[in-house]
């Protein structure tokens, strides 16, 4: 190892550290650094003045400038909302059934519609709208309560068998366990299955027309096409929104189905109702 | 290390000025017209008006980026069919290649826009403060009223130049005509101001100042040119054959002994890059032939050949000092290296030139909703759903038609509409669902996969064209 000269030349005192016998010089700073770490703290301090900084008991020191990140999503909100003000209120004023003929208007309540429908509606009828097992998929023609946009705004401002909202959608299916004898359901299961287009066994099905008739076709219509006054579903066709084989079936009649969905129009306002109902309109099975 | 070294060695030469002769001769006249018609392309372009119709700007060369157009007289190039301009810096890249190794550094002699722009400096400075002789005078002098006037008058011409430049800039993206007016009035977007006084500040200082600094400290080409240069790539030398041994001519020494090069430093004085082209070829010389129109001047006025520095290959040289004759020009172009690169240059033109005459004035792309894949509708039938984004690139409203073709049993529907038809306005894209459906029981409705080819037709135009996709059934 060679000595290093150029720190023998300096006079350099040092620190008093040493290992192994390398002692640590005490150079000062560099000037520039300390300049920059001088700025520094009086940036913050100013900083601290100037700006929200100290954390206190219940919020942080306010600063001098009265600047909150929480005014500038205010403000950023606002500008946005009078940025729409003329759309919304043209929004809570329009026919619905002729809004598509206002292009601008309906594509702002698409847009926001869409927003809607993905913070409030997808955890239950998912994020495309195509339902689940008890929540109804709105992407299809087959509508319990009516499917044109006037059904729909009635239906998420009010909600379904919900006992908050007096206008609500309101039905009950009797628990046919405690009315019916099971070989009566057993029945009545095969006549839908019959009527719906699926494998049955006939003579079971002839019994369960006259079951049938006596006790379902009140609301589900002497054919079994259902009843949107009642909200009772369509029996004939494809769309089943518990399942429409023998158990499930059977299970339906004897305990009886109650869905419910809230009513919106506590936490939704007017037009975001009627947004979202536009928008759930044009996803494919609008009437 | 040396224990007993002093001051580090620099690794930084400071900059020493250069004072450029003023030269004529024919590369000197190549050079103005190379200028002329460059910094003509440059500043006039946004300029020229184009009438496209009442929804399309009327500006010959736009580049839009606020709605993804970019407009060059007929041509309009849209977001997607971005592999034209990639095709066009291709061959850009393949044009700088053959030009290299055919003719050395003529971009940076002739086109670059530094060598342009300080050429055009120059220019000035000669203008307002004389010739070599009279601007090392200027320099060396202490300042005083006469230097002061010169510097300001000077740096003022150089700097209305430079906000030029940037505006000239700035006019290629927006409409120019507009823009200007904002500008002078002051309510022009602060990024308007911005990117010309950036430009203005670069062309002030790389232009006035820094110039060949530029050349050989900041621009990568220097370097990389090398890679494209071979024996046969034409560049500026000397003939130290014929020229040395150099000296001034005397009637009492035997003419016989010295060469051709009287020392007269004509080709140094010259040269904007302050080197000596007798020393070689060197990294910074940028091959503008300056220094052939100054020793050519000077063989005619001591009355011998011209071409003591000239334009010539390497292998030209063995063959000289033999007392052979060089070969030709062309001979020296034409070789399998500038064929090839040719060839590569004229099949990605052409390719594109195809691309651009086959592209048709309607568009789709087609992408499937897989949120659900599939709705099974009452009457068991299923439906599937695409987003499908018309283009029209018509400047007028179009009627378009959507229709398939599938060896399965299809149905297809528009959203909104009863129709098959959707209008899309002038210049757009509009985004159009579509529904598709397979009747019940049909094997579509039940198979994982089927495929279709969708249609658009522009009913007005009889163009069409189509995109293939898929149809997913209800697999149980």
């Amino acid at each position: 190892m060679s000595t290093d000269k150029k720190n023998e030349t300096h006079e350099v005192p040092t620190t008093g550290h040493s290992w192994d016998g390398i002692e640590e010089l005490d150079n000062p700073m560099p000037r520039w650094w300390l300049w920059t770490f001088y700025a520094c703290i009086v940036y913050a301090l100013l900083y601290s003045v100037a700006y929200p900084a100290w954390p206190l008991v219940k919020a942080a020191t306010p600063g001098l400038l009265g600047y909150s990140t929480r005014a500038e999503v205010a403000d950023e909100i606002k500008r946005f909302e009078d940025a729409n003000a003329s759309l919304v209120t043209r929004l809570e004023g329009v026919e619905l059934a002729s809004v598509s003929e206002d292009a601008d208007l309906h594509n702002y309540a698409v847009q926001g519609g869409a927003a809607v429908f993905r913070t409030n509606c997808a955890q239950c009828h998912g994020s495309g709208a195509a339902g689940n097992v008890g929540y109804p998929n709105l992407l299809d023609d087959d509508w319990l309560w009516g499917g044109d946009i006037e059904a729909i705004r009635t239906t998420v401002a009010h909600g379904i068998r919900n006992e908050q909202d007096a206008d609500t959608r309101y039905s009950e299916m009797p628990k046919f366990g405690e009315i019916l004898e099971a070989e009566e359901i057993d029945q009545v299961v095969h006549y839908v299955l019959n009527i719906s287009g699926q494998e049955h066994d006939a003579a079971l099905a002839e019994a369960g027309s006259v079951v049938f008739e006596d006790n379902c076709a009140s609301c589900h219509g002497e054919t079994g096409i259902g009843d949107r006054e009642q909200g009772a579903p369509n029996l004939t066709d494809a769309i089943w929104l518990y399942g429409g084989d023998a158990d499930t079936l059977t299970e339906t009649v004897t305990n009886a189905r109650f869905g419910v969905m809230p009513n919106w129009n506590t936490r939704l306002s007017e037009s975001e109702i009627r947004a979202v109902a536009i928008y759930v309109h044009q996803l494919g099975g609008g009437e | 290390m040396s224990s007993t070294d002093q001051s580090p060695e620099k690794l930084y030469t400071a900059r020493e000025p250069i004072f450029p002769r003023r030269v004529s001769g024919p590369f000197r006249s190549l050079k103005w017209w190379i200028m002329a018609v460059t910094l003509g392309i440059y500043y006039l372009t946004p300029w020229i008006r184009w009438d496209r119709g009442p929804n399309l700007p009327d500006q010959a060369v736009l580049i839009d980026l606020a709605s993804r157009r970019f407009f060059m007289f007929w041509i309009e190039i849209w977001p997607h069919e971005f592999y034209f301009v990639a095709g066009l810096l291709i061959m850009a890249g393949l044009g700088l290649f053959l030009f290299t190794s055919a003719l050395g550094r003529v971009w940076c002699g002739y086109t670059c826009p530094q060598t342009v722009w300080t050429d055009l400096f120059i220019l000035v400075e000669r203008w307002i403060e004389g010739d070599r002789n009279k601007r090392v005078r200027l320099w060396n002098a202490p300042m005083d009223a006469r230097k002061a006037r010169l510097r300001i008058t000077k740096w003022t011409l150089w700097f209305l130049i430079a906000i030029a430049t940037g505006g000239a800039w700035v006019f290629y993206f927006t409409d120019a005509p507009t823009l200007l007016h904002q500008l002078v009035t002051f309510s022009a977007h602060p990024i308007a101001y911005t990117t010309i006084g950036v430009l203005a500040a670069t062309t002030f200082v790389f232009g006035g100042f820094m110039r060949e600094q530029v050349c050989i400290y900041m621009c990568p080409w220097p370097r990389i040119q090398a890679a494209m240069m071979d024996e046969d790539t034409l560049t500026v030398a000397y003939r130290d054959w014929r020229g040395e041994p150099r000296g001034k001519h005397r009637k009492s020494e035997a003419a016989a002994e010295m060469g051709d090069c009287i020392d007269c430093n004509a080709c140094v004085n010259v040269c904007p890059m302050g080197i000596d082209i007798r020393d070689g070829q060197q990294l910074a010389c940028i091959t503008c032939a300056l220094c052939i129109d100054a020793c050519d001047d000077v063989m005619a006025k001591i009355g011998k050949p011209r071409g003591l520095i000239d334009y010539m290959a390497l292998t030209d040289e063995p063959a000289e000092r033999a007392g052979a004759q060089p070969k030709s020009i062309w001979k020296h172009i034409f070789r399998v290296r500038t064929v090839l690169y040719t060839t590569l240059w004229s099949v990605v033109g052409i390719a594109l030139v195809v691309a651009l005459f086959l592209r048709s004035d309607i568009d789709m792309t087609v992408a499937p909703v897989r949120n659900p894949t599939f709705v099974t509708l009452s009457d068991g039938s299923i439906r599937n759903t695409y987003d499908v984004r018309l283009r029209n690139k018509h400047g007028e409203d179009r009627l378009f038609h959507i229709s398939l073709t599938s060896e399965a049993v299809l149905m297809v529907a528009l959203e909104g509409t009863d129709e098959l038809g959707v209008v899309v306005p002038a210049d757009a894209t509009k985004l159009q669902r579509v529904y598709i459906t397979a009747p019940a029981g049909s094997a579509a409705a039940s198979q994982a996969r089927t495929d279709l080819r969708l249609w658009v037709e522009d009913m007005e135009a009889q163009e069409r064209t189509y995109t293939d996709t898929v149809f997913n059934g209800n697999v149980k």
